[in-house]
């Protein structure tokens, strides 16, 4: 006979609290990867914000003859050491450039060095007791003080901590990613319809799907090197440059772009394919009438997610060589340009203080971008998200 | 920059041609319609099969002449190549023009047409496999007949250090100075995917079941685009992380329980590997508990089973298959992983099974070969090739097994969203 | 109320209005007393005022068109509901005394008394001889080895598999055939030595000869088990059943001893179900 309820239950307790235990470890695993989350992005903002701002100082610029032929020479011997060395040496070119000048002195603010920068933001810097005492006393006078660093997003790399700046980086990557997104797009997504569509279930085409999949989970490195032996040593693609690291990002994107308008394609539901064929299309007007239209927010959600991958990705194109110290705006598919991620990598080498705080700015400014590519392809699924 | 002004003339010239027949063709098209026989296409059709054919020959044939070029070698000068494609451009023009009649089904000609290019664009997935296996091995082989296959499998020792005096022709001794053995390597790679996994599968896995099984359809609304952030977040910004934040917090707490850790220790990039891979794990895990037939659970609660015991014992074993795949699909990613160990991890291959020491792994190697300022055919950089080799061919074979048992539990639960 | 007296063979029926009782005069244990019961799915009322009698080591069958709520009221025998969070009870259900809806009466202890075997056979993906050893250990029913063989044996042996399973007890329980697999849920449940089993149209899925087989065990379990079936076969409860509820709409109709109910319906409604006209 079966024992009473009281036995059961007497027995049960244990049981219960083994059960409701399984629930809070699992609830406390997730909350692990949240706190992963949450410490990951805060560590990033304390270090990456301080890169927004920069120390500035007023100086004033004495057009002289000494200073023509060597720019220290135009300002306070106090303020030589603190300010930034571009300001300096820019002051001969000026003058050649406008020789009206000579003569003449000008108030400015310019760039601090970045020690003075550093120091104002209270990391540890290689200044003496004088000099440090010396910057207290300008910032009490107003002297210096801590700007919007304009110059982050505007100007290109440089060797001086207090000079870089992403544009490079930035305008590399969008001649990359416009690349990758002409060639991963349209044969991504004729691929994804032939498969879908039109092709016949046999032998090759699933060793086609097979190897899709496989692709989509390659080790990220092996498409640089793909790229260098293939695109570079092969059919002789300038190295580093947007076009040789576009073809590379695009293959590794093209898998992404595949599924994602695989799933799409997918989601149409066959009754429009059928209520399609009934009026006398041919297998491709009912493709490029009626599903392709349906299927396309999907397929653009797919593309924008893989773009944001291709964008982040680093380690094919050092092997393809993108990581050259670009400090100019690259102008042409075929000239040596870096993008955001290398530049990233390449501060992260220096050995500066200052570099740091400019690698993290680095991640802020490309983490936004991501971040918002992400959020516009949620958005857009949102958006059409239709339930047939 | 002939060349390219060349190009741009023989690009315009054929548009015009296109458009030539694109309006030819409909005229005619038209014509032969307004003179009252019935025609098997639209006027439109016609002229897109026009246009077809004047271009896509000429395309073909200067596509194949400069291959013939890269290939063989040989010289065909541009000028009479592309002349020669415009010539065909013509031809076409002329043989799209006749085809324009009353009984020419031109609409299944473009379809034809439109589907072989699809199917040419399916290709290309092939030919990017075919590339890197192509271009690894035979760098590879390259690489194997200067140092034996046996030594690069077996050796404990990997310093390719001086292998470019050898190859300036300053090595002392004949072939001592580099030796390439890949097991100390191959050693770190693995240890730092241990640790990878280590994190990823309890974390990925319980998150995974908590989301599944627990959580209120309000939480899981925030925790999964939660955990596909970090699924976005760049590898080099994890690398900078580990490097930068995880492995100086791992010296000091080494410090105080009185360790000693190098600051390239392996323990920062497996940790850092780890919560990367998370997503990977709990987001498929996530899909192949869902997808456990609700029966099952229903079958277990019927016999009074807690929902503990429900978990562990019926939905997870279940879900099994789809969990090992999920965690080989993670484990092949934490192996190929390139810039969280490029930042955070050592250069010197040491063959310990210390996770506080410095370690290096394969792909950090190949990074430090393809960067360096050596000639493309020296033995160090075509040891990358080599690394990728081994590297290609373990994760291939991950990803094969994983898929392999993804499908066996979508045919056992008759599941096709996975 | 729309409860109709019961008419077991000659008895009198009680007072209009009345639920059905115990009747003294039948050899019939009372198992399950359901008083008022009323059920929600959100805002729709899926059962309404249900009161019925379930009597001891009898087979019930419980009839009707589809979505009338048999197997809505099967589920709240064992509580199976509480999974749906929109579903919400009112009523009693008392077993041996106890509410089952009380607050303090543990759902997963009153599984343990009231088996389910479902619609579509469900093996956990286990060896035949866990997927029957599993509950009793976990319900620490047998601690030695020895004793979980011997339950599993007759626990397969009751269910009628065991001379097709005895050689192969290692191999997974979904290698099976659908009508085997339904018997190893039948030996799964009764391993746990419930009161009684629920069985929520258990042949639905099965070809003829399986369904012969399982209802042939239904008239052998009955001796050890109540045994509640919800069907939608009605020649299936007038070959099984001794007693036979009829549902329409939420609302019991008729309930009533099957032989009574098959040859003279009370109810014009049941007729007309028991005859084909709708359903």
């Amino acid at each position: 006979m079966s024992d009473s309820y009281d036995q059961i239950s007497q027995q049960l307790k244990g049981r219960h609290r083994k059960s409701t235990r399984l629930k809070y470890i699992s609830m406390g695993a997730l909350a692990l990867a949240g706190a992963f989350l949450l410490i990951f992005f805060a560590d990033m903002l304390s270090k990456g914000l301080p890169a927004f701002k920069q120390a500035m100082i007023n100086i004033e610029i004495n057009y002289t003859e000494d200073a023509a032929r060597n720019g220290r020479e135009a300002v306070d011997r106090d303020f030589s050491t603190i300010i930034s060395r571009s300001v300096v040496r820019v002051i001969p070119l000026e003058m050649r450039n406008d020789p009206s000048l000579l003569g003449t002195s000008v108030q400015r603010w310019v760039l601090a060095s970045a020690d003075v920068d550093q120091y104002l933001k209270g990391n540890p810097v290689r200044l003496d007791d004088d000099e440090k005492a010396r910057i207290d006393r300008l910032v009490e006078e107003g002297k210096v003080e801590m700007q919007f660093n304009a110059g982050f997003f505007s100007r290109g790399d440089s060797k001086m901590p207090e000079l870089a700046g992403i544009m490079s980086a930035v305008i590399g990557t969008v001649m990359t990613m416009i690349v990758t997104l002409a060639i991963a797009f349209p044969i991504g997504v004729m691929t994804a319809i032939y498969l879908e569509e039109f092709a016949p279930d046999n032998r090759l085409t699933q060793l086609i799907e097979i190897n899709i999949n496989n692709l989509a989970a390659i080790p990220s490195i092996l498409f640089g090197l793909l790229g260098l032996a293939i695109f570079i040593n092969f059919f002789g693609v300038p190295r580093s440059t947007p076009l040789v690291g576009g073809m590379t990002l695009a293959l590794m994107t093209l898998p992404v772009i595949i599924i994602s308008t695989r799933t799409a394609l997918r989601s149409v539901p066959e009754s429009i394919r059928h209520a399609a064929f009934g009026v006398g299309c041919s297998r491709w007007q009912v493709v490029k009438d009626h599903v392709l239209p349906l299927a396309m927010p999907g397929i653009m959600t797919g593309s924008i997610i893989g773009l944001a991958q291709a964008m982040g990705e680093t380690a094919p194109l050092i092997i393809v060589g993108m990581v050259a110290f670009i400090p100019d705006v690259t102008a042409s598919f075929t000239e040596a340009a870096t993008v955001m991620p290398a530049q990233v990598f390449t501060w992260s080498g220096e050995p500066s203080r200052a570099f740091v705080e400019k690698t993290a700015g680095g991640i802020v400014v490309l983490l936004a971008v991501l971040i918002s590519l992400n959020a516009s392809a949620v958005l857009l699924r949102k958006k059409f998200e239709r339930r047939w | 920059m002939q060349t390219n002004q060349l190009f741009l003339i023989f690009c315009s010239v054929l548009l015009l041609l296109g458009l030539a027949a694109f309006f030819v063709g409909r005229s005619k098209a038209t014509r032969v319609r307004a003179s009252g026989s019935s025609m098997y296409a639209q006027p439109d059709q016609y002229a897109w099969f026009a246009v077809v054919a004047t271009a896509g020959p000429a395309i073909l044939v200067s596509a194949l002449g400069a291959f013939v070029m890269l290939v063989m070698g040989t010289e065909i000068p541009t000028f009479p190549l592309l002349l020669a494609s415009l010539a065909v451009a013509g031809v076409g023009l002329g043989v799209g023009m006749m085809l324009i009649r009353a009984n020419f089904h031109a609409r299944q000609a473009i379809e034809r047409v439109i589907v072989w290019s699809l199917a040419g664009a399916a290709t290309i997935s092939i030919l990017t496999t075919l590339g890197i296996l192509i271009s690894i091995i035979g760098e590879a082989l390259n690489f194997f007949q200067m140092h034996s296959f046996w030594e690069f499998i077996t050796g404990t020792t990997w310093a390719p250090g001086n292998s470019f005096l050898i190859a300036a022709g300053r090595g002392e001794g004949a072939s001592g100075g580099a030796e390439f053995g890949s097991v100390p390597l191959f050693a770190g790679t693995f240890m730092i995917t241990a640790i990878a996994l280590a994190v990823a599968v309890p974390v990925g896995l319980l998150s995974a079941i908590y989301m599944a099984e627990y959580a209120p359809s309000r939480v899981r609304s925030i925790a999964k685009p939660m955990l596909e952030i970090l699924a976005g977040i760049p590898t080099v910004v994890y690398g900078f992380f580990a490097a930068i934040t995880v492995a100086p917090f791992i010296v000091r707490v080494a410090e105080t329980v009185g360790l000693d850790a190098s600051f390239n220790n392996a323990l920062a990039p497996g940790i850092v590997m780890g919560i990367m891979i998370i997503p990977f794990i709990s987001s498929l895990s996530d899909d192949v508990i869902n997808a456990v037939p609700d029966s099952m659970r229903q079958g277990s609660f019927a016999l009074g089973m807690t929902k503990g015991e429900t978990i562990r014992d019926v939905v997870i074993p279940a879900a099994l298959p789809g969990i090992i795949s999920a965690s080989l699909l993670g484990m092949s990613r934490a192996l190929g992983e390139t810039m969280i160990v490029v930042m955070a991890a050592g250069m010197r291959p040491n063959l310990t099974a210390n996770p506080l020491e410095e370690m290096t792994t394969v792909t950090v190697r190949i990074v430090a070969a393809m960067t360096g300022d050596l000639e493309f055919d020296s033995a160090e950089t075509l040891s990358a090739f080599a690394l990728g080799l081994v590297l290609f061919v373990v994760t291939l074979s991950l990803n094969l097994v994983s898929v392999i048992m993804i499908r066996r539990f979508r045919d056992k639960y008759r599941v096709n969203n996975l | 109320m729309n409860s109709q007296a019961p008419q077991f063979s000659q008895q009198m029926a009680p007072a209009a209005g009345q639920p059905y009782t115990r009747n003294e005069q039948a050899c019939h244990d009372l198992s399950i007393r359901v008083r008022d019961l009323n059920l929600w799915y959100g805002k729709n009322q899926a059962l309404m005022d249900l009161n019925i009698d379930l009597f001891q080591k009898n087979v019930t069958a419980l009839i009707g068109p589809s979505g009338c709520g048999k197997s809505t009221f099967l589920r709240c025998l064992n509580r199976m509901n509480d999974l749906i969070p929109s579903v919400h009870t009112e009523g009693l259900v008392e077993m041996d005394g106890r509410d089952v809806n009380a607050a303090k009466m543990d759902e997963v202890a009153l599984r343990r008394r009231v088996g389910m075997v479902f619609q579509k056979p469900n093996p956990f993906p286990k060896s035949i001889y866990e997927n029957v050893a599993y509950a009793p250990r976990m319900h620490d029913i047998v601690s030695r080895k020895a004793e979980q063989d011997e339950l599993v044996e007759k626990a397969l042996r009751d269910a009628g598999l065991w001379n097709e399973v005895k050689d192969k007890l290692q191999e997974p329980g979904t290698s099976l055939s659908g009508g085997q697999q339904q018997r190893l849920c039948i030996a799964r449940a009764i391993a746990v030595q419930p009161d009684v089993i629920l069985m929520d149209e258990p042949t639905s899925a099965l070809d003829p000869i399986s369904t012969a087989i399982i209802e042939d065990l239904m008239d052998k379990l009955k001796e050890k088990f109540t045994i509640i079936t919800v069907t939608h076969n009605m020649q299936q409860a007038a070959r099984v059943a001794d007693y036979t509820a009829f549902f329409h709409l939420g609302e019991i109709i008729e309930y009533n001893d099957t032989k009574v109910m098959f040859s003279t319906p009370a109810k014009k409604k049941t007729e007309d179900y028991i005859s084909g006209r709708y359903g």
